[in-house]
Order: structure tokens, then sequence, then C-alpha cells
């Protein structure tokens, strides 16, 4: 009925009802239509127009053009102003333009998807837009779903539908979602599902992606309706062949569009400082214009109210002081010509080009070039002083290998040569041939052959050690085909272990909840698996009891060394000793360590322990404990075997990265939502941690005192006579400082050190009253290692060096636990072509491989910070020299606001004289080439430190065109003074001084150009050369008697090129200012150079001796890793979470019989409930 | 097989631009190029600046300020500005030939052609002969656009206003007797300026274009009789118009009145006694301006100005200095880093 309609502002609850179009259509929900496009046709214009007049830059000239229209103020004609203006205005139109049309496409691609909806009890095909709420849609396999929809029913079953959610929040594993019983009764019957009338009342559309509420109502009772139940717009189906679902939230309303939010504008150091700059300029601006409108009344109190029989004025001095005031504003705006941010922009677009060009970023493996998602922000790359990075997808590649063993006191996985040295293991040595097993993965590789010739030779302890590998785990086989063996680990560790034994002749063919078969050396075993000691992070253990086909008892042993060693049985002491050696070696080399051992158990003994066994089982309180002390209990008197070292696989070139970083005095911190062991691991392995290191301090208390203790011993440690209190710096920044900034200075320490927190410990940290210690004690190691953080953990550190460091970080990731740090971080990366997307979407470079990072940064980073600067220096050199020559000239001209040059050379001159020179500058030049980049990352510090372009730099730039300026309007002004031409005619007139002045000027602006380019490509000689043609050109045409005949106001220059550029005095004053601008500074640069030499001009001037360098070097060495021995911590990491155990021998999972379907569903069941990714364990 | 069945589609292009391994001169500035650069610019600015300055030495200027400031000038009877029709006399003598071709310069101190608005105040349209302009002459020659009638005053604005409107005369004094020095009136203005820029309108006679229009408050004559002896030189294109129009960029700046190229001084000015016979109009006390009158020849170089010369001649040695600093800085720091 539609009685009870209400038509709510603003939506509280929502109300459906499936298969009733019209009680919908009367709430007026959003259809499944989504626009994010911003304009149309008839809107795009004034809308685009308007959006970009809030531009401070573009209203500021609008307000020049409004100020020119006066004609007591117009001190230049309107289109010096209006040609600039409308090019920008234009190109940026173009720009958004371009962009929404993209936008469109993309909408209209994804609005025109089709899907199959249930409309007057029959499917049809329709378009998603066409989608209303209310309606029941079908999904079939590997589609996308439509809209956020309420699943009814699914072909799997128990109502299960299995999902991908990558799109929404990164993670690649399926998630599982089950309809109500009630409506699964539906399942696929059309005429079932179209009598369907259940009503839904639920929360109204939010962006939480986690959480959902509401009531379903059908036929008189309701049933609750959570997260458990709803699909959401943006995930996959998968795995399942159909489902059925209710539409309640769509287009605009669902999840995945409320989540669209704007992302955060994100802003350059360098903007903030031209902000700053900017507003700095107009304060001098309005200073130099006070000055002459002052010199002005003056000169009208005394010159002009007495000059006034040849001038009459009409406005008394004071009037007219304002009004020259407004006319200087118009003249000497171009100190910030608008084509400034233009430029900006092209070198900031241009610069992101060259990162998506490059090929050495380009990973082919997976197909992924590097991209710069956010072309705004390059020369930050070169500034940066933090990395905040993630572990598992971005250090490592979430790929465990089994690299070395010990069993029995004998080592195995080296590789020596002849004279018994080390060799390093790499793609082209030598695999083991492992054809002999037909069942052995055909990706695994080992190098070592021994072990394979001693286990072939029935080496028992060897052979035990692999029946122990093969038997105590809770990996799940799938055998799809005959000998095709694909095993579900919950760890990757453990796969890698099961695999290992595979190939060494062990095969985990399967397992029953009673049973485990195990194919060893060929033949068919099965063992009986009596228990299973399941593993957890206090027990850092795990063990089996089996009973073999002979009827022998054994109980397998895996676990942390320092657990195992505790239960050993004395007669294993001599091979204890070895076996620590060996594992030392491992921890060494950051391998992830795990000792195994076993024991025979009497028959009888074992009875009595199950049935104790059984009774704490099923004990109704304190059974933890009861069943900890039955483990207890058993486990000991243990025999060793020997030990296994499995390598968390770096991606390529991490150490090498992590060094040449470092080197450019970059601080790494790891922040991982891993267990501290493994991040300890992969600290070791990739050289962050060293064993050197005076001390690495681990941070692990439960209490806030108890941190707080730990952070301030750690920090006396390394500064014992330190001061206690931070010195932090105050200041203010930002437009009008307004912002209070508070900078906690670097403390210097000596000795190296490393620290190393966990997540816990981290909340304490990062309250308030402790965030400073926190900061201090971190920012004086080495290292910093964050293990088991949150998301919102990450997000937080950055924000805590930001907030007291002013220093610039980057946050690079892979996974959705990545985003909040991407985001809050200066700059975000994200590792793309693996994980999810949700890190490389909210990121803003992305590419496929951590060592990449240096590649971007020491190469892309240091170039784009380097042109940016010198754009800016010059750019500000350029203009200011222009308009300062205005300002000597008021002293000439009665302060009237003459212009000193010609109209159209000041409308033309930074758009045309001087745009694609500096242009090119900033887009080719190079001060050192790659090659050097990568041999001297110290070339990488003054970025950090923001030499090239500061408040000090500014002011040196300043300086340095007051210096040119006054040159370039005195030297003129004194060698013309009186003179005449060759034939005694006028010279000295205004239009020929102008000339001059102008002539004078682009030379020396285009041969300082010359002298700060390094990197003169053709371009850069084209365009400049070009430019100054093009200038000649253009006054010969203008001055042209054509021109004038045509347009006789505008081009009142006629003859003037000719008159005057025939003179040789006029030659030799050009020349003159030249020199005198440029050899200053060459003096200067060269002396600078021979006395205080930069990195950079040592480099420089070394690329120069051996020029060719780079073709006859050979490439870097790769450093070997040092063979080194860890004599204090244990390799132990083992990245195994509690409670498979009881899953694998519930048989929960193994109920269904192989015919009914094929295993994929069943398995990722198992996934997709347990698998969790290595880290994110703890939110 | 793998590595050619791999995707590569998105690969970059390898291109030295795309890759910025653009091939590139990269100059450095090293001692073997600064030092003896600088040398070499010392040496020949000095070069130059001894050519310069000795021509500009070899340039004789004969200035003679006529304002009436001092009571001991006979200009000073003149310098009261309402006295009309007023002349005096300059009297100066040579003593060796002033070589010709003689130049003769009137010059304006403190006087703001540099004006914006001054500058502005002219009809660029009328002023190349559009007769509309002469009935509505453009705004910005306010208050010289028209006249308390209403009438159009052309040619409008300011800067023909304010013409400058001394005449001179110059005799040499022969045993007593003056003998009147010729003068040429023709070649002054820029070619540009009489052939296009300033045209009179096609009316003959050119009295009839100016129907309807008033002349300039400050003038005495309307601009079609500013030379009624010669019909190309009169109205808009009067070369004294025309060097009056071509505004000067400074504001002490000189003008050209004549060149003194015919019969017995077309080798200069020879040795003897002048007198410059002035009728004095302009009135510039009023304002601290100054008047003066200027004989000069002139060089390749143009006119005489030490400026150019010696300044060459000092950044010239500069260079030289600079370069030995550095070459005694570079030999004292020559291998500072072989770290």
């Amino acid at each position: 009925s539609l009685n009870d309609v209400v038509f709510p502002s603003t939506e509280e609850e929502r109300h459906l009802r499936a298969n009733d179009r019209e009680l919908n259509l009367s709430y007026k929900y959003s259809d499944n239509a989504i626009k994010t496009s911003k304009y149309n046709i008839f809107t795009f214009l004034p809308l685009n127009l308007f959006e970009q007049f809030q531009r401070l830059a573009n209203a500021y000239f609008l307000f020049l053009l409004c100020l020119q229209s006066i004609p007591e103020v117009s001190s230049l004609p309107w289109y010096t102003t209006v040609v600039p203006l409308v090019l920008v205005l234009s190109m940026t139109m173009a720009k958004d333009g371009s962009d929404d049309m993209n936008r469109h496409r993309c909408d209209k691609q994804v609005n025109n998807r089709q899907v199959e909806v249930l409309v007057e009890g029959e499917l049809q095909s329709e378009k998603w837009m066409d989608v209303q709420v209310g309606d029941i849609v079908k999904l079939e396999n590997n589609q996308f779903v439509t809209a956020d929809l309420l699943l009814l029913s699914s072909s799997e079953p128990l109502n299960l539908v299995y999902i991908e959610t990558a799109e929404l929040d990164g993670e690649t594993n399926l998630k599982v979602k089950q309809a109500l019983t009630v409506t699964g009764k539906l399942e696929d019957s059309v005429e079932k599902l179209a009598n369907f009338n259940g009503e839904v009342r639920c929360e109204p559309p939010n962006n939480r992606l986690d959480k959902f509420t509401g009531t379903l109502t059908l036929k008189g009772e309701t049933y609750s309706l959570d997260n458990e139940r709803i699909l959401l717009r943006g995930c996959t189906l998968r795995n399942t062949q159909w489902c059925f679902g209710l539409v309640i939230f769509g287009g605009p309303d669902t999840k995945l569009m409320q989540n669209c939010g704007r992302t955060t504008f994100k802003r350059t150091s360098i903007d903030r400082l031209m902000n700053v700059l900017v507003l700095s300029i107009f304060g001098f601006l309005m200073i130099m214009c006070l000055i002459l409108a002052i010199g002005n009344g003056i000169w009208e109190y005394q010159e002009g109210s007495k000059f006034a029989a040849f001038l009459p004025k009409g406005v008394n001095a004071p009037f007219s002081a304002f009004l020259t005031f407004w006319s200087y504003v118009i003249i000497l705006n171009t100190v910030v010509p608008i084509s400034l941010y233009v430029s900006v922009e092209i070198i900031r677009l241009g610069n992101s080009f060259y990162i998506n060009w490059d090929r050495k970023m380009y990973y082919p493996k997976n197909d992924t070039p590097a991209e710069a998602r956010t072309t705004t922000l390059n020369e930050e790359l070169g500034q940066i002083k933090y990395i905040f990075s993630d572990k598992t997808g971005t250090l490592t590649q979430n790929v465990m290998t089994f690299n070395k063993c010990s069993i029995n006191g004998k080592a195995y996985g080296e590789l020596l040569d002849f004279s018994g040295q080390r060799v390093e293991i790499n793609e082209v040595r030598e695999k083991v041939d492992f054809s002999w097993n037909n069942l052995a993965d055909p990706k695994f590789c080992f190098h070592d052959n021994s072990l394979v010739e001693v286990v072939r030779e029935g080496n028992p302890e060897v052979q035990a050690f692999f029946r122990l590998l093969s038997l105590c785990h809770t990996v799940m086989p799938e055998e799809k085909k005959e000998g095709e063996l694909y095993y579900q680990a919950q760890s990757p560790d453990e796969g890698a272990l099961v695999t290992a034994a595979r190939n060494f002749g062990f095969v985990f063919r399967s397992r029953t909840p009673e049973s485990i078969t195990v194919v060893e050396m060929g033949e068919l075993v099965t063992y009986e698996l009596l228990a299973v000691l399941d593993f957890n992070n206090v027990r850092k253990r795990m063990s089996v009891i089996v009973r073999s086909p002979e009827g022998k008892l054994t109980l397998y042993c895996k676990g942390a060394d320092t657990i195992i060693f505790e239960r050993l049985n004395p007669s294993c002491s001599n091979l204890t000793e070895v076996t620590t050696l060996h594992l030392n070696e491992f921890a060494g080399e950051g391998l992830r360590t795990l000792a195994l051992a076993y024991k025979d158990i009497d028959p009888e003994y074992m009875e009595d322990w199950k049935l104790r066994h059984h009774v704490a089982n099923t004990a109704m309180d304190e059974r933890e404990e009861k069943l900890d002390a039955l483990y207890e209990e058993i486990e000991k008197g243990l025999l060793l075997l020997g030990s296994t070292a499995v390598e968390d696989k770096l991606q390529d070139g991490v150490p090498q990265t992590i060094e040449q970083l470092s080197k450019a005095d970059i601080k790494i911190w790891v922040l991982t939502g891993d267990k501290q062991e493994t991040a300890e691991n992969i600290g070791y392995s990739c050289n962050m941690l060293r064993e050197e290191m005076n001390e690495v301090f681990i941070v692990s208390a439960n209490t806030s005192e108890e941190v707080r203790k730990e952070l301030q011993t750690a920090r006396r440690k390394m500064t014992p006579d330190g001061t206690e209190e931070p010195t932090v710096k105050k200041s203010r920044s930002g437009l009008f400082c307004l912002q209070k900034t508070e900078t906690v200075a670097d403390e210097p320490v000596n000795g190296e050190y490393a620290m190393v927190i966990n997540g816990h410990s981290l909340a304490f940290a990062l309250e308030k009253d402790m965030e400073i210690e926190l900061l201090r004690t971190a920012c004086m190691c080495q290292t910093v290692i964050c293990c088991r953080v949150t998301p919102l953990q990450k997000a937080q550190v950055v924000e805590l060096v930001k907030k007291y460091k002013q220093a610039v970080t980057l946050a690079i990731g892979d996974g959705a636990n990545d985003v909040s740090m991407i985001k809050a971080a200066h700059i975000g990366v994200g590792i793309s072509g693996q994980e999810g997307m949700q890190a490389v979407l909210s990121s803003d470079y992305s590419f496929a491989q951590f060592r990449y990072l240096q590649r971007l940064l020491l190469v892309h980073g240091r170039w784009s910070y380097l042109r940016m600067c010198k754009f800016l220096r010059y750019f500000f050199y350029k203009n200011f020299t222009f308009t300062f020559v205005h300002f000597w000239y008021g002293f000439f001209c009665g302060f009237s606001a003459q212009t000193v040059f010609d109209e159209w050379f000041i409308t033309l001159f930074n758009l045309v004289y001087t745009a694609l020179p500096v242009l090119s500058l900033s887009l080719f030049d190079q001060d050192v080439n790659d090659w050097w980049s990568f041999q001297y990352p110290q070339l990488y510090t003054p970025g950090q430190l923001n030499q090239y372009f500061s408040k000090r730099a500014f002011v040196y730039t300043v300086l340095h065109s007051g210096y040119s300026s006054l040159v370039l309007f005195f030297i003129p002004w004194a060698a013309m003074y009186d003179t005449v031409r060759d034939d005694g005619k006028e010279i000295v007139d205004y239009q020929s001084f102008a000339l001059l002045a102008q002539t004078c000027l682009l030379i020396a602006v285009s041969i300082q150009l010359g002298l700060d380019t390094h990197y003169w490509t053709a371009m850069n000689q084209f365009f400049l050369w070009g430019s100054l043609s093009v200038y000649f050109a253009v006054i010969f045409t203008m001055y042209s008697n054509g021109m004038f005949l045509t347009l006789t106001s505008s081009f009142p220059f006629i003859g003037t090129a000719r008159n005057s550029l025939n003179q040789p005095n006029v030659w030799l004053t050009m020349l003159l200012t030249s020199v005198l601008c440029v050899l200053p500074v060459v003096a200067y640069r060269f002396l600078r150079i021979l006395l205080w030499p930069t990195i950079n001009d040592k480099v420089r001037g070394r690329g120069s001796t051996h020029l060719s360098l780079d073709k006859v070097l050979p490439p870097t060495p790769r450093r070997v890793q040092a063979r080194r021995t860890s004599t204090r911590r244990s390799g132990y990491a083992f990245s195994h979470a509690q409670g498979y155990g009881d899953l694998v021998t519930s048989g929960k999972f193994l109920r269904r019989t192989p015919k009914s379907r094929t295993t994929p569903s069943l398995n990722s069941a198992f996934i997709a409930r347990h698998r969790i990714k290595n880290e994110n364990t703890v939110i | 097989m793998m590595k050619e069945e791999l995707e590569t589609t998105n690969r970059p292009d390898n291109t030295a631009f795309t890759q910025q391994r653009l091939p590139a001169w990269q100059p450095m500035l090293s001692a073997g190029i600064v030092i003896p650069g600088f040398v070499l610019i010392g040496l020949a600015f000095i070069g130059i600046g001894v050519a310069l300055f000795i021509t500009s030495q070899n340039i004789t200027v004969l200035e003679k300020d006529y304002t009436g400031v001092e009571t001991t000038s006979d200009c000073y009877k003149c310098s009261n500005p309402s006295d009309k029709n007023c002349t005096c006399k300059l009297e100066f003598s040579l003593s060796t030939l002033f070589e010709g071709p003689v130049f003769f310069y009137y010059g304006l101190s403190n006087y703001f052609q540099s004006q914006r608005s001054y500058g502005a105040s002219k009809d660029e349209y009328q002023l190349s002969g559009d007769l509309d302009y002469f009935k509505t002459p453009i705004s910005a020659c306010s208050p010289y656009q028209y006249d308390a009638n209403q009438n159009p005053i052309v040619p409008c604005g300011s800067l023909a206003n304010s013409m400058f409107n001394d005449t001179f005369k110059l005799y040499q004094i022969v045993n007593g007797t003056k003998k009147l020095v010729p003068f040429d009136g023709k070649g002054i203005a820029w070619w540009t300026d009489y052939n296009i820029k300033y045209r009179n309108p096609s009316v003959t006679p050119l009295k009839n274009a100016f129907n309807g229009t008033v002349k300039p408050s400050f003038w005495s004559k309307p601009a079609y009789e500013l030379d009624t002896s010669d019909p190309s030189n009169n109205g808009f294109v009067n070369q004294d118009f025309l060097v009056w129009m071509r505004r000067a960029a400074l504001p002490d700046f000189r003008k050209l009145y004549r060149r003194i190229t015919e019969g017995d001084y077309a080798r200069g000015l020879p040795a003897g006694n002048y007198s410059l016979e002035i009728a004095y109009n302009y009135p510039v006390l009023s304002f601290g301006g100054r008047k003066k009158v200027v004989f000069s020849n002139v060089s390749w170089m143009g006119g005489k100005n030490q400026f150019l010369g010696i300044a060459y001649l000092v950044v010239g040695s500069l260079c030289v200095v600079m370069s030995m600093v550095m070459l005694i800085v570079y030999a004292k720091f020559k291998f500072p880093e072989d770290d």
C-alpha cells in the first residue's frame, strides 16, 4: 500500500520491499546509475570558469584586468593580461574537459554493463543503470556485484557464496557470505523469487564496509540482517555458479561509492614555500608600488604642478599618487606572472611522464610499468627523509623457500667451490635434479646435491627428518589430477617445508581427520593420526603423534630452537651444540629457523595419555591450561633431528636498495603487522639490523610506565651525556604564519643502534605525553622496526614524524592495511601487480618492485627536485629583473607608471620569448646522469636540506636580479645619455630606449639560462636560439610598416628596430650589459667550485673527466652477502596461527565427497575462513 | 620460450627521449675555459674601450645654456614669461675649425617627455592623416582634445601642444659683419616617421583638411602653416614637428634642430666668432627646466659619450684582474678533493 509512504529529506532508515517497484520508487532512492563526472555540455563552461577563478592566482589576474579597464589607472593595455589569462584558462579547461570526458566514458561503460534482473516474473538482461532498489538480480560466477545486495540464495550448499573483495579492501583471499536459510529456500526458482515480497528495513547509506544492520520481514516474521548477508558493489563472485540478490543500495548510495570521497589533496613543500614566497612577493610588490606612489606624489607636488603648462593634470598630488599606486600594481605584477603556475604544472607533468616511461622501472614479469598517479608531487621525491615501509609484499615476496637445513649435525644447502669457498646462489647455478621423484614440485629449487644423495642412500636420520616434515603440519592437500598435488598451507613457512619434504621423497598425499597418507620414497604409507598438539605463540611448537603401519607410535615435534632444546633428551647434547652453530649461522643470514625433534612413545603410556587428553579436551573449565600441561608432559625427552632454515624471500635487490637509500641519508622504518621474530629476521636479511650494531633495543612492555622506561633507558644508553629535555624548535609556518610548528632536533649518537617496538607498546608510546619520547629514541636509531602494528598505528607513526620532524615522508606498501599510511605520508607509493589494488589506488606513485624505489628517488626524484628548483630560481630571477627595470625607470619618468618596455614585449616576454627555453631547462636538465646518481647516493642530500630552493636562495635570487636590473637599466641609460645616431638623428627617444632595454634584458636572461643549463640537448639549443630568433623576427615584424598601417594604434613602434639596431653603440651596449650581468656569476661559480665544492661539483668534475665511463665500466658487482654468524639471537620465526590443529582433525571441511563438485570451493572455503594473510592478523 | 610468451604490451618505448638519455653537451666551468675566457674578454674589452674612448675624445661638442638664469646672460631679459617675442643673443668663438658635418641641437633638462600621460596624449590615427580623427580626436588627448568651444584640436594632445618653438639663427662674425650660416632642416627626422608614420590627409590644399578644427592652444600658427615654403615639410610631416613628437626617454634630452652641411660650412664651422640669435619663446623656468644649444659632430659610434669607452676599459681591466685572482685561487686549490 502507498499509505505509509514518507519522503524523508535526510534518510534515516531505508525501507524497501522486494519486487515492488511502485513502493520502492516512491522513496526516490537513487537508482544504480553512477556519475563521477563533474560537468555536462552546458554546465562545463560556467562551472569550470567558476572553479578556475576560485584559484587565487586566476582571481588576482581577473582583478588586474579590472584595474586595467579603468583608464586613469591603466598603465598597460588590456591584452597584456588577457592573452596569458585566456591561454591559461583554456589550457586548464582543455585538461579538465578531457579528464571529464574520460570519466563520462568510464561511467557510461559501467552503467551499461548487463545484468539479469527479475522483472515481472521473468529474468531479463538489463543495464546496470536501470537496476532499481528492491529489484532481484541474478549474478553468475566471476561477475561483478551490481549494487549492494542482500544475498537471497546461491548455488552452493548452505547458501554460501565466495567473493573476492580486492577492489574494495585489497585482500585477494576469498570471503564467504551466507544467505538466510529462509531466503535460501528460494533457490533459483524464478516463480518463487518473483513472489518473494520480503520487506527490508536497514541503515541509511554510509561508508562502513564492515558493518550492516537491518531486518528482513517476511510473512510476519522478522529476521535480523548483518554484514554476512550483504554483497557489496565492487566485489567479484567467485567459485559460485549463481546467486540471487536483492538490491538494497544502488549507484551513489553503495558503500563503494560512499567510500570514494575526495582524496585529500597533497601539496609539496615547494608548493607551500611558494605560497609563502608569493605572499611575501605581494608584500614586496606593494612596498615597491608604495615607494613609487609616494615618489609620484612628491614629483607631482614639486615638478608636475609646475610642469602643468605642458601637462595639465586634473587631479591633485595625493590622488595622483593613489592612482599611480594601482598603475604600478599592474605594471609590476610580472613578479608573479600567471605563467609561473602553468609552467610549474607542465614541468611536473613532464617529469611524471618520465616516470611512466622509464624502462628501468618496468617489471616485465607481470608487464607493469611504473606509474605516476599524482602528477603534482614530483619534486618532493627528491626531498624524502623518512621512508615507512610495509614488510610483506613490499620488502618480501611473501614467498618462503626451503634453503638450508642441518640434519644430525651436518649442514646442507651451501654451495662450495673447489677451494671450499662459499659460492653465491643465484638463478644461473645448477639446480638439483628431482626427476627421479614423479611427485616432485617442479617449481621447487635446491642447489646442494649431497642432500639428495643421502636421502636416496637411505640415511635414516635424513629420512626421519623429512618424514617429520611430511607429517607434522596442518597443510591441506589438493589433487586435481592424479599426481598433480597442490598444497593449501595456512602459512607459507609450512608450505615450504612440506614441499621440501615432498621433493626429497616424502610426499604428503592426503589426509583425513584420523590419518595422513604419505608416499615415502615411492612407497605409499598411511599413518594413523592420534593427536595434533597445536601451535600457539606461547608454546612456539607443534607436534603430531602418529602410529605407523607397523604400529610404532612416534611424536614428531617442530618449533623454536630455544623451546625444543629445553625439552631434549640429555643424550643429544653433542648434536645440540653442532646444531646450535648451524642455527646461528642461519640466523645470521636472516633465515627463519625451526628445530625438529621426535620421540618414540610407549603404547601403554599413550593409551593413558589419550584418555587424559580426552578428559581435558572436554573439560568445562581451564581447558587450555589442562591441555597445555598434558602437552608439556608428553613433549619431553625429545631426540633432536636437526633444523630447517626457510628464507622469507626478499624481493630482488632489497638489501642493495636499502643500503643505497641509507647512504642517501634516508631513514627507513619498517611498519609491519607481522610478528616480532619475523620482522626481526627480515631486518637482518635486508641488512637493516646488523650483528655489528651496538645494540638492538626491543621495546615490548605492557604498561605505559614500562614503555616509557624502556624508551628512556634506550635513549640514555645512546647518548649518555645528552639532555633529558628534547630540543624543540618552535616556529611558525604556512601562509600568514598561522601554523605553529614544533621541530624536534636530531640528536647525535655514537655508534649504531636499532629499535624494535611492538604494536602493544606503540599504542602507549603514541599517547600524547610519550610521543616525543618515542620520536627522540626512534630517531636516534639507525633502524626502526615496528611490528604487529595496526593500519591506524602505521598512519599515526607517519603523522608523528611529519609533525615533529618537518621532514618529507614516504610510505610504501602493497596491501589494504597500508592505505592509511600511504594517505598520511607526503608521498604514498603502492606496489602494483600483486595483491589487491587498494594500496595502488590510494597511492601517488606505483610500481612493481621495491627496488625501483631507489630509481624513483635517487634519479627521478633528484632530477625533478633539481629541475623544479632551477626553474623557480631562474623564473624568479628573470621576472624580478624584468620588473625591477621598471622600478628604476620610475625615477626617470616622473613615477608615472610608464613602462620601460614595449607593451607587446611585456605581453610576450613570459609567454613566448622565455617560455620554451626555461621549460626545456626544467624538463631535460641533469647535473649528473643516473649512473652517477647511483654511484653517489649522497647527491640526494641537498634535497632533504632544501638547499636548492629555500627562502635564503630566494633572497639571493632577488639580490641577483637587483644587481642585474641595475646593470640592465643604468648601463643603457649611461651609454645612451645625450648621444645620437651616427647620422646625428635621435636614438634616445623612448621607443629606441625601450627596444634597447628589452633586448639587453632578453639577451642577459637568455645567457643566464645558458649558465644554469648543465645538460645541453638539441632541444635546449633549439629552444634557446629559437626564442632569440623569434624575438628578433617578432620585433622586426611588429615594428614594420605593414603592421602599423593595418593596426595603427597597436603598433606605434614602427621603424624603431630598423633605426636603432643598425647602430654600433646599441650593440656595444648590449654586449656590455650581458657581460656585466653574466661574468660576475661565472666568476662566483668558478671560485665557489674551487673553494667550497659541493658533492655535486665533485661528481660532475669526475663525470667529465671520464665522460664515457658508463660504457666502459662493468656494472657494479653485486654485493655478496658476508657470511655472518649470529651469537645472540634465535632465528626462530614461524608465521602460524593457532587453531589449525583442531581444524584438520575435526573433519569439518572434509565431509564433502569429491564427486559432488570440483574441490576448489572446498578449499577456498578453507582458505577464505581461515587463511589469514601472513600479517594483518592484528586489527 | 617463456620469455617470449610474456606480454610486454605495457613496456615503455626505448627511445633516448623517454629514457632521458638524449645526447647532450655538458659544459663545465673548468679552469681551462674560465680563466682564458676572462683574459680574452678582458683584452677584447680593453681594445674596444680604447677605440671607443679615442673616438669619443675626437668628437667636438659645444654646449651653451641659454635659459637666462644668470643675470650676465643676454637671455636673462627674456626669462620673464610675460615677455613675448623676445630675442636674445648668444656669442661664442671657435679657435679652430669645428669639423663638419656639424649638427645643431637644442636641449632641455628636467623636462618629462617620458611621463606616461604626456606620452600617451596624442592620436596616432589623426597624425597618420585619418580625417575621422580630425573631427573626434581620441580621448587620450584630453584636455587637449577639444577647445572651450568643443572644436577638435588638431594635432591634439599634450605632446603636440607643447612643441618646442624657440628658433635660432647662427651668424658668423666676419670682419664685423654677420654672415648667416645656412641651416638644413630637412634631414633631421627618421625616415620612417617622415614617410610612413606621419601623413598629411590627402586633401589639397592642406588647409581644407583642417576646416572645423583649431590649432593647439600653445601654437602660434596652425599645423598647415608650419612651413608654408615647402609642402613636403608642412603639416604633420614638418620635420621639426616629427623630431618633437619622437618623445625622449629621459628627462634630459637633446633634439636635432638643424644640420650645417652647406656652402662654406660643409667642412665645418671655421674658427672665428659666432653669434646665435634666439627667438626666446619656450618657457621652462617655471618647472626648473633648462634650455641649451649644442653643436656637435658625430662619429661611427654616434654622438659624444665618454661612458661607453670608459666602461669597456674598466670592465676589461676587471676581467683581467679577475682572471689573475682566479688563476691564483686555482693554483692553490687545484687538487683539493682526492677523497
